[in-house]
């Protein structure tokens, strides 16, 4: 069977390998191209070299994104895996209906990022226009916050799924042991648990760095970047740029390319990092 | 033996699955373009389902080369959400007089330039679609037929409304449309039977200057109780996208003031030499509204013309297309009869003479890229549009004001607010506001004269920032937008 895999594989991975090449391969290729061009429609373009990516960084709007995505990225990661993290302690430890909360804290996560958007800046608009008599446009940092926990509200669920299976994985005999051996929970946890789930937390922050950094559809329907493109992340400003003037569709391109190689250096480095800190089971 | 008999089956069944989804898509294309006559009208979704499908059956690009030789075929890319479905009926209407197939898609709201942008990079793309003025030509001017020898033109009542570039008509506008402040007279005349009101004119129809509007909007803003208003302005909707009132439609006044005074259809810079009297009137919205000027960020447009319908403001500025807003709101206490429009007044010297904010943002164009039979089919019916029974009915009902001379005088649009723009048009002592805003440097420059308005309702900057905006993203955006 084994043999025979090896020799039809070309005929079953062949449908796959074709819708990867023609939704993802060519529109990535004909994206970086594009993003040397100026162009009005993707079959219309003349090439101008690198002249959009000069206009790109010569634009404050990128630079400014890419400061509040990145603080965006640091808190939301930290807490979300925090969070989940707790939670995914607390619901292996045989509480009493366990099961209920497992999914009411998943739930959230299947909802999409735009109706997710709009429903919180009606609860956070609600909050706000009682307590500080403005809304969600008044201020940046509201904007940023808000994200923030519509985001934690959003991810720790899923997140939460990933540890508990990770947690359940610990073999119970290493916990018996340390438990004779006299170690404190604090031990425990810091000692077996936390090292034998290493590869959770690399998926999780995998996970949850690439989707804080390519966050697009919670910040357009929460604040679309209001105040002043001050909450406009790097997606977000991509897609204004793009659509924006006449004539710098090929910026808003060198722009997509840029925010590629960010988003893949740092998701990379991180891989390699939480992956030396993985140990066999 | 037998496993690989297995395997052997396996792939067959794998390959034929692939082969059957190629096939039907083949067999559909072919379906579509074998039965000519009926009509295809789709939404954007389907529409770009579809073309997906077409661009890997490439037996069906000889489908449609088969299809145009026999006199093309017309796909239109319509603008306008409200009115969709009765393009899409009007089209099954011309398929069935003449045979000749058309499609049409609309594009979901605010967002055509985009649909736009990613139809017309299609193999079928749309063969009639529309650009929103001088900016719009420049970025479409490859994809832009001349029409100056069709009949559309000549039928054209002021051939100056027309996108020309030398001698080419390049886009016709097929709808006129005007803004002002829209009043509702009932709460007006409360107003003024009231015995302690503060000024001494006695109906709205006597506000002819912004001082006078001033003292009558600050003393109902004073006696809003007494009126059962929760303010005299609707919202000043500032959600995202939803700003155009003010960063678009607001703005146009101190730019027409100013082009007036220097000669000019569009500049590289300009001084806001008007600044002050945009001041005047936003001021005047955003301080004597039902909303708190802190909390405009997250209303829309439809809120504000939500706010009007039911009697909670007395006045918001909007043009004729709201009235089917107004009308269709739930719990609507607007009569059609007291709906009427005012100049928007910002206290210029003269202003007395000062008509609606009259102009087009709608101009056909035809793909220059489209192949001959189809650019003819297009013009025909088009043509047929804006001349035939059917289309005359419904170019009155659901477009409004077109300005074609194929229209007789008892063929007018029938809903309040466009009759009374044609009013304010027909009364020769008032001079109409042009639509300069079409001469805006691009998206980018309103989205931003909109943020700084914001921040100003806000107090988190003041009037100067706008001024700077106002003046600084002409500048920048122009020359940006010129490269």
């Amino acid at each position: 069977m084994q043999k025979a895999l090896k020799k039809y594989f070309p005929i079953f991975a062949l449908p796959t390998i074709l819708a990867f090449i023609v939704a993802f391969i060519v529109p990535f290729g004909m994206g970086i191209y594009l993003s040397l061009c100026k162009f009005r429609t993707v079959t219309n373009a003349t090439f101008i070299g690198f002249d959009n990516y000069a206009k790109a960084f010569a634009n404050k709007d990128f630079l400014n994104a890419l400061v509040f995505t990145a603080e965006f990225t640091v808190v939301s990661v930290i807490t979300i895996n925090v969070f989940s993290f707790l939670l995914a302690l607390l619901l292996t430890k045989g509480i009493k209906g366990t099961n209920i909360f497992r999914t009411v804290f998943f739930m959230p996560n299947l909802i999409g990022g735009i109706v997710l958007g709009y429903i919180w800046q009606l609860i956070i608009n609600g909050i706000l226009l009682k307590v500080v008599g403005a809304d969600l446009t008044y201020n940046a940092s509201y904007g940023f916050w808000g994200l923030i926990v519509l985001m934690n509200w959003q991810q720790i669920g899923y997140m939460m799924i990933i540890y508990v299976a990770g947690i359940q994985n610990v073999p119970p005999e290493l916990i018996e042991a340390a438990k004779i051996d006299g170690a404190s929970t604090w031990q425990t946890l810091k000692s077996i648990t936390i090292p034998m789930v290493m590869s959770s937390f690399t998926i999780c922050l995998f996970l949850t760095l690439t989707n804080s950094f390519k966050l697009f559809d919670q910040n357009l329907a929460l604040t679309a970047g209001l105040p002043a493109r001050k909450t406009s992340m790097l997606a977000l400003d991509i897609y204004n740029t793009f659509y924006g003037r006449t004539g710098w569709e090929g910026v808003g391109q060198a722009k997509a390319v840029v925010f590629f190689l960010i988003v893949a250096v740092i998701s990379l480095t991180q891989l390699v990092a939480t992956r030396s800190k993985e140990v066999e089971n | 033996m037998k496993k690989k008999l297995v395997c052997a089956l396996l792939s067959a069944a794998m390959v034929s699955s692939i082969l059957t989804g190629c096939g039907g898509s083949t067999d559909e294309g072919a379906s579509t373009e074998t039965t000519e006559t009926t009509e295809t009208t789709e939404t954007t979704d389907e529409a770009t389902d579809d073309a997906e499908a077409g661009d890997e059956a490439t037996d069906d690009a000889e489908g449609e080369d088969t299809a145009s030789a026999e006199g093309g075929k017309v796909y239109y890319l319509n603008f306008k959400p409200e009115i969709g479905s009765d393009w899409e009926e009007l089209a099954a209407k011309y398929t069935a007089e003449t045979g000749v197939e058309v499609k049409v898609v609309t594009a979901a709201s605010g967002t055509y330039e985009q649909t736009l942008k990613s139809e017309v990079a299609k193999t079928d793309a749309p063969t009639l679609f529309q650009i929103n003025g001088p900016v719009g030509y420049q970025s479409w001017k490859d994809y832009c037929m001349d029409l100056s020898g069709t009949q559309l033109n000549e039928w054209l009542l002021d051939k100056s409304m027309a996108i020309t570039d030398g001698d080419g008509v390049y886009g016709i506008p097929y709808v006129v449309e005007g803004y002002g402040i829209i009043y509702n007279d009932k709460i007006m005349r409360d107003y003024f039977a009231l015995a302690d009101k503060a000024v001494d004119i006695s109906s709205a129809a006597e506000i002819k200057n912004f001082d006078t509007l001033k003292a009558v909007v600050e003393d109902m803003q004073a006696k809003k109780d007494q009126l059962g208003i929760e303010g005299v302005f609707a919202s000043t909707s500032f959600k995202a996208g939803e700003d155009w009132r003010w960063q678009t439609h607001l703005a146009n006044l101190p730019i027409y003031y100013e082009f007036k005074d220097n000669s000019v259809s569009d500049a590289a810079e300009i001084a806001l030499t008007y600044g002050d009297n945009y001041k005047n009137i936003f001021d005047l919205y955003i301080n004597n509204s039902c909303t708190d000027k802190k909390q405009l960020g997250t209303k829309s447009v439809e809120d504000s013309m939500a706010e009007f319908a039911l009697g909670k403001a007395a006045m918001v500025q909007n043009g004729n297309w709201g009235w089917g807003q107004v009308s269709g709101t739930e719990g609507n206490v607007v009569a059609a009869e007291d709906v009427k429009f005012l100049p928007i007044y910002t206290g210029v010297a003269g202003e007395e003479a000062q008509g609606l904010c009259t102009g087009t943002e709608n101009f056909f164009s035809i793909n220059s890229q489209a192949s001959e039979a189809d650019q003819q089919a297009t013009i025909d019916f088009v043509e047929w549009v804006f001349s035939s029974e059917e289309g005359k009915a419904f170019a009155t009902e659901k477009l409004g004001i077109v300005p074609f001379s194929t229209f007789e005088d008892d063929e007018k649009p029938t809903d309040p607010l466009g009759l009374e723009v044609l009013r304010y048009m027909e009364d020769s002592t008032l001079t109409s506001v042009s639509w300069n805003f079409t001469a805006f440097p691009s998206q980018t420059f309103k989205d931003e004269l909109g943020y700084a308005l914001l921040d100003y309702c806000n107090e988190n900057a003041d009037w100067n920032n706008v001024v700077s905006t106002f003046v600084d993203g002409w500048k920048t955006e122009k020359e940006m937008s010129a490269e």
